[in-house]
């Protein structure tokens, strides 16, 4: 019996410690996969998409029932269903080359996409710093929601002369998603209360808080109105456009732009970041070298729910100023998880993987409209993107690359790892 | 049964961990293996049992070539290994763990545990051992736990036997028991496989020794050859076992622990009432079996206990209540004894690890930011003067061996101003070319004039380098002695008997 044992399992027990759980682990292996494979999993996920759009469409179907005597027919069919397809998704989200004659419409779907990938990167960036701490941030749609309710609040009913306006319902916003944020590492950190447990929970204790104030006359609820609304924001606490009025891309463009930034000095060019890596690599030998651990969970869940929170602000601010609504998540808290997973969980890898997410939802609507595809295609695109991320082995094994490095396992080796657990 | 591997190869990537090996174990012979850690012995074992697939040569039982798929196979053909780490079940009892992956079953698919319970009295009384087989495994002292597991490879008809490094957890008088308990096999006609790097257990035992270095056969040797000629062999140099130290110049009482007492959080108590001085330029010796308190009262002074009662005063500051920042701020440097779990961040660089516990000021940190050119200066010179074997400092310390991990925990925690030296376990798994180093450097710090505490449980280590040695047992301290005490004496004191020198 080992004195790390001993520790381990007193921090189980004991609430100052709490210990990351071994399926800590495996998520980051997940999480840390390689550039690569985030690469070949989008390839594989689109490849699997194409399969997908093969077999649901109808000229395909037709034609394959007369496959022996013209196959022909068939490959033309799935040619231009696939072809097709992505080609509308392309014309949806980067490039309107069908309108090439006006090159204000054409790229038009570009500021879409960017408009919604704005989210998508806060709250990515919010999840990823946790992950690099060792958390497990589930509660982006709670932190989204409170972040959004808190600078919705400000921006409709508390009138303030312009910039100012913009400037304090911004912060609020922020405000508001640090303190869910933060009081989730309060709990894991005075509790051992499990982050993701916590998350969740708070997910739903947010929902339906905001669902209540909606409804509720004198809280959130716009004066006169029966629905479960806000009222619209007032024009000084509106998210300025930033590439004219005809595109709806603003100002929350450039600030998560800034947040990429500073996520990126946080933790690689920062003390603090030094402390939170530490910490999430190792908080045993992060403990011994005199970092508070437990404080260091709390800080980073209230800078990680101030970044999910910008994700809110963006919504309340940017998207849905025509006021808010206990919906406006729309899925942002979640999809930041697969964005931060696809980002490996690196600031600049959560940008460009939050762009590439912002144009999947952006092209899905025109894939719809041109071609008939459902918008699901796209959905379960990202699914198999996540799947593959997830499984590492299996997209080396059908691109056939090496595996790593056979003798780098710093966790022990799985035989004394089991060991340990039976000792 | 006549154990054979023949040019057994294993490569990992680029690297070769067991080149050509041959070795022939005859049945009735305890054949030692020889080598550094990293040298290839547990690849070449994992081979044997199974775990790895050899990438060239075979492995022959009674001259037939066999083929393991797994543990099983190895298992079932005769095999049986008594592991570092006991693969035991501690919730389970003794013959529940025998039978374990081997049960047998009655109608009805019910246990047969009587059957176990028969074959662990069988086997016990074979030997003479004295086990329940009612017991739970958690219940028994660890070399009891190391009896079940020779049980379990016994009661599967093992006729051929690896024991991988089982002394490490045993006192001196377990591991007498053990030499007796390998003799008794060995007269039995078992051929047994030891592996070990402590050459004193070696000579004892051995009837022949295959030395590994560096995944190859270097050399055979007679037990009757000295300590230095086989520390020659397998390090590939000559070394030096003895540490070379002058006599202490003590100088004031630097550190003073009076009435220590820790307690874990179901109330157990760790450490019991513990009081010593340390003066500066002395090292004092904490000595005792793994897990009598050594480790709780290394935590204690860190501030990483959180139920301390008593005072611990360096050069005048408490330090009972401090967190670990502030220990470490009061000149405390600390080596931990798991230095994978407690000393290093694996994912972190050469770099990034020699300032983990230095990221409050500078030269490192200004206005909260990293001052990287700084830390890179800083870490080429620290790699150079302690000899750290890396590519670059930006290499990962997960990839380092053992003995270059060290280091570079050492290089941390003694380049800052220290008023206090800790180092837990300094040696545990290291090479004999690296202890040889970190010895020197605990002494050397110890001629500058600062107090050190060294916590080991091999006997080796506290002799060659304790000044006075202090012995702990079940959390106490049974006694403060000189350094130049005799072995047998501190054997006692270590299984907690008090002997009448020490007491008078």
């Amino acid at each position: 019996m080992t004195s790390t044992d001993q520790t381990t399992a007193g921090a189980a027990a004991a609430p100052e410690t709490p210990a990351p759980p071994r399926q800590n682990q495996i998520l980051k292996e997940i999480f840390g996969g390689s550039a690569m494979i985030s690469f070949l999993a989008i390839i594989l996920a689109l490849i699997f998409g194409g399969l997908l759009i093969v077999l649901t469409d109808p000229v395909v179907q037709q034609t394959s029932a007369y496959f022996f005597s013209r196959p022909g027919d068939t490959f033309v069919a799935i040619a231009e269903a696939v072809g097709g397809a992505y080609a509308a998704l392309f014309r949806g989200s980067v490039f309107n080359y069908l309108r090439a004659d006006e090159f204000g419409a054409a790229i038009r779907p570009l500021t879409e996409s960017l408009t919604n990938a704005t989210p998508l990167i806060a709250a990515g960036l919010g999840v990823a710093l946790a992950f690099r701490v060792g958390l497990f941030n589930i509660g982006g749609r709670g932190q989204i929601l409170i972040a959004a309710a808190a600078a919705g609040y400000v921006g409709a009913y508390v009138p303030m002369p312009p910039v100012i306006h913009l400037i304090v319902a911004l912060v609020v916003g922020l405000i508001g998603g640090a303190l869910w944020g933060g009081l989730v590492g309060l709990l894991k950190a005075r509790t051992g209360a499990h982050e993701v447990i916590v998350t969740i929970m708070l997910n739903y204790i947010a929902f339906y808080l905001i669902s209540f104030l909606l409804r509720t006359p004198g809280a959130l609820q716009a004066p006169g109105q029966s629905n479960p609304r806000s009222g619209p924001m007032l024009e000084t606490a509106v998210f300025p456009k930033i590439a004219g009025e005809e595109y709806n891309l603003n100002i929350g463009f450039i600030l998560v732009i800034v947040a990429t930034i500073y996520v990126w000095y946080l933790l690689n060019r920062s003390a603090m970041g030094f402390q939170f890596r530490a910490v999430g690599e190792n908080p045993h030998a992060a403990r011994v070298a005199g970092i508070n651990v437990e404080r260091t969970y709390i800080t980073v869940m209230v800078i990680a729910g101030a970044l999910v929170g910008l994700a809110g602000v963006q919504q309340a601010l940017g998207n849905f100023t025509g006021g808010i609504a206990a919906g406006l998540d729309a899925g942002i808290g979640f999809d930041a998880i697969t964005v931060a997973l696809l980002g490996r969980s690196k600031p600049i890898g959560v940008f460009f993987a939050g762009i590439l997410f912002g144009a999947l939802k952006a092209g899905a609507v025109t894939m719809q409209a041109a071609e008939g595809i459902p918008v699901d295609i796209v959905l379960v695109v990202q699914s198999f993107i996540v799947l593959f991320i997830a499984a590492p082995p299996l997209v080396r094994a059908l691109f056939r690359l090496p595996t790593p490095d056979p003798l780098f396992h710093w966790r022990k080796p799985q035989l004394a790892r089991k060991a340990e657990v039976t000792k | 049964m006549k154990l054979e591997l023949r040019g057994i190869t294993k490569r990992f990537g680029a690297l070769t961990a067991n080149d050509h090996i041959d070795l022939v174990v005859q049945p009735g012979e305890i054949h030692c293996l020889l080598g550094e850690n990293g040298a290839g012995k547990s690849t070449l074992m994992n081979v044997l049992y199974g775990l790895y697939r050899a990438d060239e040569g075979e492995i022959l039982l009674d001259d037939q070539v066999q083929k393991f798929e797994g543990p099983g196979d190895a298992m079932n053909a005769g095999i049986g290994m008594v592991h570092q780490h006991f693969m035991l079940i501690p919730v389970f009892t003794v013959a529940e763990n025998v039978m374990l992956g081997n049960e047998n079953t009655k109608a009805g698919g019910v246990l047969d545990l009587e059957a176990a319970r028969t074959k662990v009295r069988e086997i016990s009384a074979r030997f003479g051992f004295d086990i329940d087989p009612d017991a739970k495994i958690e219940d028994l002292p660890v070399g009891v736990q190391q009896r079940v597991e020779i049980i379990k490879a016994l009661s599967r008809d093992a006729k051929v036997l690896v024991f991988d490094e089982p002394t490490a957890v045993l006192t001196p008088q377990e591991t007498d028991e053990l030499m007796d308990i390998m003799r008794q096999l060995k007269d039995e006609g078992t051929a047994i496989v030891f592996i070990t790097h402590k050459l004193r257990e070696v000579r004892e035992v051995a009837d022949r020794i295959t030395v590994i270095r560096l995944g190859k056969v270097v050399g055979e040797a007679e037990p009757s050859a000295t300590n230095a000629e086989l520390a020659s062999l397998m390090v590939g140099r000559a070394v030096s076992l003895t540490v070379d130290k002058a006599d202490a110049a003590p100088g004031d009482d630097a550190l003073v622990v009076s009435e220590l007492t820790v307690t874990d959080h179901v109330g157990q108590v760790l450490v019991d009432n513990v009081s010593f001085t340390l003066k500066r330029g002395e090292i004092l010796c904490v000595a005792g079996v793994q897990g009598n308190g050594q480790t709780e009262l290394t935590e204690a002074i860190m501030g990483l206990q959180h139920r301390v009662l008593g005072s611990i005063v360096l050069d005048g500051t408490e330090l009972v209540g401090q967190s670990t920042r502030g220990v470490l701020d009061s000149g405390v440097g600390f080596v931990p004894e798991d230095r994978t779990e407690d000393g290093l961040v694996g994912e972190f660089t050469i770099a990034e690890n020699l300032m983990l516990d230095r990221y409050t000021s500078e030269p490192f940190v200004k206005a909260g930011t990293l001052q990287l050119d700084a830390l890179a200066r800083f870490a080429a010179e620290k790699v150079t003067e302690f000899d750290v074997r890396a590519q670059g400092i930006a290499t990962k310390v997960g990839r380092l061996s053992g003995g270059n991990q060290q280091k570079v925990v050492l290089a941390r925690e003694l380049s800052r101003e220290l008023r206090l030296f800790i180092a837990a376990q300094p040696t545990r798994g290291l090479d004999v070319g690296s202890i040889e180093f970190v010895h020197k450097r605990i002494v050397a710090t110890r001629d500058a004039g600062v107090p050190v505490i060294v916590v080991s449980t091999e006997l080796d280590e506290v002799t060659a380098l304790a000044d006075r040695i202090a012995v702990m047992y079940r959390g106490r301290i049974i006694g403060i002695v000189p350094g130049d005490t005799p072995r047998d004496v501190l054997g006692l004191m270590m299984a907690g008997e008090t002997p009448s020198e020490v007491a008078a």
